[in-house]
């Protein structure tokens, strides 16, 4: 028996009287929402994304665009996502694929932890006259150094020193590969990133030849796939990270389907034009602790030492003990993903139900890494649902050095979160290989929104730090004692070792 | 300079010896003897030069010749785990047996094994436009041999095996590239996505000049792997995962 069709999941509308007839929603929408008949411009709701882009391109607010309430019968069970998830199932027998980030309805957790602030018997500081130190150095630190003076007194530094990436802000911008998203929506964030003092992820997509002026900015991936790696590219990094899992889908390999592949994407990933870039679930050459310390310790030797080299996994039940075998892998950073880390594609069981929540995933690495006294060995990136700087100067104070941003930067580039990116006919011009439609981000004026996004970040942790009587994020770093719980349980708060509110120092 | 500089390996870590044989390169040498190797990871990893030859007298370690671009390494001896491994340019002969993912991710270059390889050979090989990979093993190959391939040309020749790859998942999740296996193996060692395709003259000429490399390397008179017949396996499907998904 066929199931028919489901309700369409947005309503829009269009205003007759304001609408002049520009034709600009017809022209902009990639889905084939409207259409002209006449003198009238008519609407298919049911093509509709969300994607916002109409709205924003009329001229004359002529638009509404509202989610459909539920034609079903309510249920509290049986949600319209639960009931139209088997439809599709039922009709396709297949893996159901999403995009963007987790959209299940659980609190993030940095909604129920409260920063602290200063108040009369300890003075806050001003960071509109203060030195605020915000500067991050990523990568290994030694225990002690060891000096000796010379004999014309000048010190001299014995111990060597790993090589570290210099970030003048602890927000850094995650991987998203060429492929995934446009080369324009690359350029735009490796520029943000560049002029913002910090860095950017390639993904494991390759590294563009237009990139290139960026790349003392950017951190090279090198993934199952092996795309695009070769030892070029490997020198170009500024640091290389291996990724073993991502919080959208851990445990689970990455999928570019070949129509995605065209002749620039293959001439970066290096795979021939529609050929399937295939990331299979393990590196075939890690199947454990040893084997990535082998892979870790090949990057270096590779590049001479000269670069730091990265791990990222996704957070995951054991995430502390696995975090604290990559300590000892050689690696100079764990890069942690949470379970609301974005994507452009994901089956939607693993991106919604997959993982754990990077708050509880930090800490435990943390505590975990400081158990050991190997926290030093390493510095810790949290990344997966980095919202805004309160959810960074959290992540710090919960133990992260530094955090990784994705969807946040797609926004900042104009990305309304549709989570249609898998389609490849991203109306913003990010997750699209289509000309016309990456046409519409002009990296050489967009740059400057990321760039924006960081440095009004930036500002907000220096404030916040300031309010806190610290001025140095290396004194927020792990701090606790800077945060409460609010409506927290108690088993949670104690794998994030923090106080409940009203509780004191 | 001399074209020719010898190394003495014994007691030396990995990295000091590739510091060593960077430095040689630099300096002009065009072939680099390395007395005594014991277990070195890592030689010649990332090293560029298209002239240059490391001659291995010794068992190397892991991941010789990794992401190597250019250079001809030599190994008499066996070779541990994932000789080539991701390797952009060059050749490695080894005159013995190596250990498991040989040629890992290798998209140019070619490795030639005499003797056995172990699991997972040639998996996730791949190539790009002039880069072709070819992996060649004398003897055979354990499980998993070619899973992933995306290009390149995997030839085993079985010399004194009766089945060259007698265990399962031969090509799983293969999608582009090819595999050649003297002889034939039983179709349940095939993997998922991997097919058994026609063996003709074409496909015989096209594997011909790597045979030969390989018994002009490790001097084999063997007529019969010219002649002898082949089991080609390539993809059933430029595409095999492509019907695995639906949209939300």
């Amino acid at each position: 028996m066929p199931i028919g069709s489901t309700p369409p999941k947005f309503r829009v509308r269009i205003d007759q009287d304001q609408c002049m007839l520009c034709e600009q929603c017809i022209e902009n929408c990639p889905y084939g929402t409207f259409r002209r008949e006449g003198n009238r411009i008519l609407v298919n709701s049911r093509a509709c994304t969300g994607c916002h882009r109409c709205i924003a391109m009329c001229p004359r607010d002529a638009i509404d665009l509202e989610e459909k309430p539920v034609a079903y019968r309510s249920h509290p069970i049986w949600t319209r996502e639960a009931r139209e998830a088997i439809f599709n199932q039922a009709k396709t027998g297949k893996i159901v694929l999403a995009g963007m980030g987790n959209v299940l309805d659980v609190p993030p957790i940095f909604d129920r932890l409260l920063l602290d602030a200063c108040q009369v018997t300890n003075p806050s500081i001003d960071p509109l006259r203060e030195p605020m130190e915000l500067r991050t150095y990523i990568g290994k630190k030694p225990s002690r150094v060891e000096v000796t003076t010379k004999p014309d007194g000048d010190i001299e530094l014995l111990t060597r020193l790993a090589p570290n990436l210099r970030c003048e802000t602890p927000i850094m911008i995650g991987h998203m590969s060429y492929g995934a998203i446009s080369l324009n929506a690359q350029l735009s964030l490796a520029r943000g990133a560049a002029a913002q003092g910090t860095f950017m992820g390639t993904g494991e997509g390759g590294l563009h030849k237009r990139l290139y002026p960026y790349q003392d900015h950017m951190i090279v991936q090198v993934a199952s796939g092996r795309f695009g790696v070769d030892i070029d590219y490997l020198e170009r990094g500024a640091a290389i990270e291996i990724k073993i899992g991502q919080g959208a889908k851990p445990g689970i390999g990455g999928h570019l389907p070949g129509e995605k592949v065209d002749e620039s994407v293959s001439g970066t990933r290096m795979i021939p034009v529609s050929s399937d870039a295939i990331s299979p679930a393990p590196h075939h050459d890690i199947y454990s602790i040893e084997d990535l310390a082998q892979l870790v310790r090949g990057l270096k030797e590779a590049t001479e030492w000269k670069k730091p080299v990265f791990v990222k996994i996704a957070a995951v039940h054991n995430v502390a003990a696995i975090a604290s075998g990559i300590a000892r892998s050689s690696a100079d950073a764990v890069v942690i993903d949470g379970f609301r880390g974005g994507t452009g594609a994901a089956p939607r069981v693993f991106r919604d139900h997959v993982g754990i929540p990077i708050e509880a995933a930090v800490a435990a690495v943390d505590e975990k890494l400081r158990k050991h006294g190997v926290r030093n060995e390493v510095s810790v990136i949290a990344s997966g649902g980095i919202r805004d700087s309160a959810d960074v100067t959290k992540a710090i104070a919960l133990g992260a050095d530094a955090v990784y941003i994705g969807t946040a930067a797609l926004i900042s580039l104009g990305c309304r979160v549709c989570g249609n990116c898998y389609r490849g006919l991203c109306p913003w011009g990010i997750a699209t290989q289509r000309p016309d439609l990456t046409a519409r981000l002009d990296p050489d004026i967009m740059w400057e929104n990321v760039s924006n996004l960081i440095n009004g970040w930036t500002l907000e942790i220096a404030e916040l730090m300031g309010a806190a009587g610290i001025n140095s994020i290396e004194s927020l770093r792990g701090n606790r004692d800077r945060l409460r719980g609010y409506m927290l349980d108690e088993n949670l708060m104690n794998v994030l070792d923090v106080k409940t509110v009203g509780a004191g120092a | 300079m001399t074209e020719t500089v010898t190394i003495d390996a014994a007691g030396l870590h990995y990295t000091p010896l590739n510091q060593m044989i960077r430095s040689a390169v630099a300096a002009g040498a065009k072939e680099i003897v390395l007395n005594n190797v014991n277990g070195h990871r890592f030689i010649g990893n990332g090293l560029r030069g298209t002239d240059v030859r490391l001659i291995i007298n010794g068992v190397p370690g892991g991941d010789l010749g990794m992401f190597m671009s250019g250079p001809t390494c030599i190994v008499h001896a066996n070779a541990e785990h994932a000789p080539g491994n991701t390797m952009d340019a060059g050749t490695i002969y080894i005159h013995g047996n190596a250990g498991d993912a040989v040629a890992h991710s290798m998209r140019g270059g070619e490795v030639y094994v005499k003797g056995d390889i172990g699991y997972r050979g040639g998996i996730h090989m791949k190539e790009y436009r002039e880069k072709k990979p070819v992996l060649v093993v004398g003897g055979h190959a354990r499980a998993f041999l070619g899973e992933y391939m995306a290009g390149g040309l995997l030839i085993i020749l079985g010399i004194g095996k009766t089945c060259p790859v007698d265990e399962r998942g031969i090509g799983t999740g293969i999608h582009g590239g090819e595999i050649y296996i003297r002889g034939d193996v039983p179709d349940r060692h095939l993997g998922i996505g991997a097919t058994k395709k026609p063996f003709g003259a074409d496909e015989r000429e096209r594997i011909r000049p790597y045979i030969e490399k390989y018994c002009m390397e490790f001097g084999i008179t063997d007529s019969s792997l010219f002649e002898d017949e082949y089991v080609r396996i390539g993809p059933a499907s430029a595409r095999p995962f492509a019907g695995k998904y639906t949209w939300e």
